[in-house]
């Protein structure tokens, strides 16, 4: 069953138009990689999701509720977590805090992000400016869980970090994976999405322009559509 | 204990050791002074929470001082003139009782903030400026055109108000009060920012959008810092009008904004106790340099230079050296 669906979906930055009729769903369950070259609209998609977009046309249906009528905080609450693009943690404020401010009733504790990122268990009363990148990242991943989403976003979430941080990101992410959790993804590296994702969604000028599995994500492809 | 906390308590114990002092030697003018100082901070407590746990640098808390002494006067005049503040559709009489003054002028200011923040909270910087330091004005000349309330002349109060089991016209006790109201609502300051609404605040004043990811609207989070904000400080009002038995529009002026944005910023933005800080050495330069000169206000001019140029802290950030919570 779809979990959440784009139809004909739009969206502007002011008078700049920068998604052209999108179409996408995306299952409960599913891992699904959005990839594109840069000013794709990759970025856009997940705002216009989040309903963080000034102006959005179209169709967004989340859990059966269309997200287009709602503000953005209750688009949130519907259980769509985000970690957005660079490191968005509250600055000023403790991990545990950045984690607790955003805690709604559920699975995900602050034990269980701790089991999940033990980093972050170490650091618990340390102030989030102080964290390393990765630690920042893993952080902002552990806010969007204490939601205890239906869906988890993740816009480049491994972006500009060293190999290894990189790499237990990644497997905090398959372990989150085999919970059953949905998570829409958008990365640039096909190789490790290819570990992780069961779908991948390439993105050209706004529109979708080719669904598979990452298997079937030929150089051909890659080139047209990656530049690779 | 971190250097801030052991300083908090120091400036909590600063106040109640000058007041004893100025008792042992006779000087019922220091605690009056010590008083005001008090009053003051408690004001910009109120304020320190929509400015400084906030972020929203609220020109207009003037009129919620104003509502506050106002309701005080209001009810106390009509108590001593033996008149009844309404008769129709019901009798509403005037009365002399601090706990029932203090309730009303914080309902009044926490409904003129719902109005205020309504509007201005769609706004954000020199706009949120603007919108309240207008509202605040078109509350000092309502007050100025209020014939019945003493317009521009103000209303003088003949007693203070009472307290159960306290003579509040002896400056002692009178301090007592105050000061324990001040303690109280720190401390309840306290308890709010250490609580995921507080941190939800925090992250309103930094980032909306990444509240608004985690679930949260920013807009209902601001408009209770506000109402609240705005209901300490009416709190505060109430109170200066006791020790001064007197209501003038002058409490709602914009002086009076920039004067309790002064004190937060001279005891530290978003410090707990930068407010109590702030008005103890605002009171102390007024009093003392007062004393030499009319042109004192040159010197507090000069030390908040000195203040935004290189204590960002204010004097709690100064003297604590650590970051504040928030």
């Amino acid at each position: 069953m779809s979990l959440l669906t784009l139809e004909g979906v739009t969206g502007f930055y002011g008078g700049a138009q920068a998604l052209f009729g999108l179409d996408m769903a995306l299952s409960e369950g599913e891992v699904l990689a959005l990839m594109g070259r840069n000013g794709m609209g990759k970025t856009t998609t997940v705002r216009a999701i989040c309903r963080l977009l000034p102006r959005t046309e179209g169709r967004i249906v989340f859990a059966g509720q269309d997200l287009l009528s709602l503000p953005p905080h209750r688009a949130a609450r519907l259980g769509i977590g985000l970690v957005p693009e660079g490191r968005r943690v509250f600055r000023g404020l403790t991990v545990e805090e950045n984690l607790t401010v955003a805690a709604r009733s559920g699975h995900w504790t602050l034990s269980r992000v701790a089991t999940l990122f033990p980093r972050l268990a170490e650091r618990r009363e340390q102030s989030a400016e102080t964290l390393s990148g990765g630690e920042q990242q893993m952080l902002a991943i552990g806010r969007a869980l204490m939601t205890n989403p239906r869906l988890l976003i993740l816009d480049e979430a491994t972006e500009g970090l060293a190999p290894t941080v990189r790499a237990e990101i990644r497997s905090g992410l398959a372990a989150l994976r085999d919970t059953g959790l949905s998570i829409l993804l958008i990365d640039k590296s096909v190789a490790e999405i290819a570990e992780i994702a069961d779908r991948i969604m390439l993105i050209e000028k706004g529109r979708a322009a080719w669904g598979g599995a990452p298997s079937e994500l030929g150089p051909e492809i890659q080139h047209r559509y990656l530049g690779l | 204990m971190t250097r801030e906390t052991a300083l908090n308590l120091a400036l909590a114990l600063a106040l109640p050791a000058f007041v004893a002092s100025a008792y042992v030697a006779e000087e019922p003018f220091l605690i009056t002074l010590a008083t005001r100082a008090a009053i003051l901070a408690l004001a910009a407590t109120g304020l320190n929470l929509a400015l400084g746990f906030g972020g929203l640098v609220s020109f207009g808390h003037a009129a919620f001082f104003g509502i506050g002494g106002y309701a005080t006067g209001i009810l106390a005049s009509h108590a001593q003139d033996y008149t009844p503040l309404m008769e129709s559709p019901f009798l509403i009489e005037g009365t002399q009782a601090m706990l029932i003054h203090w309730p009303v002028g914080m309902i009044a200011a926490g409904c003129a903030a719902l109005v205020i923040g309504a509007l201005s909270l769609r706004t954000s910087g020199v706009y949120f400026i603007m919108i309240t330091l207008a509202f605040a004005q078109m509350f000092y000349y309502f007050a100025i055109s209020w014939p019945a309330y003493g317009g521009e002349d103000g209303l003088p109060l003949y007693l203070r108000s009472s307290f159960p089991g306290m003579n509040t016209l002896q400056p002692l006790p009178f301090f007592t009060l105050v000061f324990v109201v001040l303690i109280l609502a720190i401390g309840f300051c306290g308890m709010l920012s250490a609580s995921r609404f507080g941190l939800a605040l925090h992250g309103a004043r930094q980032t909306p959008a990444r509240l608004v990811a985690a679930g949260i609207g920013p807009f209902g989070v601001r408009m209770t810092a506000f109402v609240i904000s705005a209901m300490l400080t009416a709190l505060a009002g109430s109170l200066f009008a006791d020790l001064n038995r007197f209501v003038s529009p002058s409490m709602m002026s914009w002086h009076l904004s920039g004067e309790l944005i002064v004190l937060v910023i001279l005891g530290g933005v978003g410090r707990l106790f930068g407010p109590l800080a702030g008005a103890m050495l605002y009171v102390a330069i007024e009093h003392v340099a007062g004393g030499l000169t009319d042109h004192w206000q040159f010197f507090v001019g000069l030390l908040l230079l000195a203040v935004v140029l290189f204590a960002r802290g204010g004097l709690i950030g100064l003297l604590a050296g650590e970051r504040g919570h928030v």
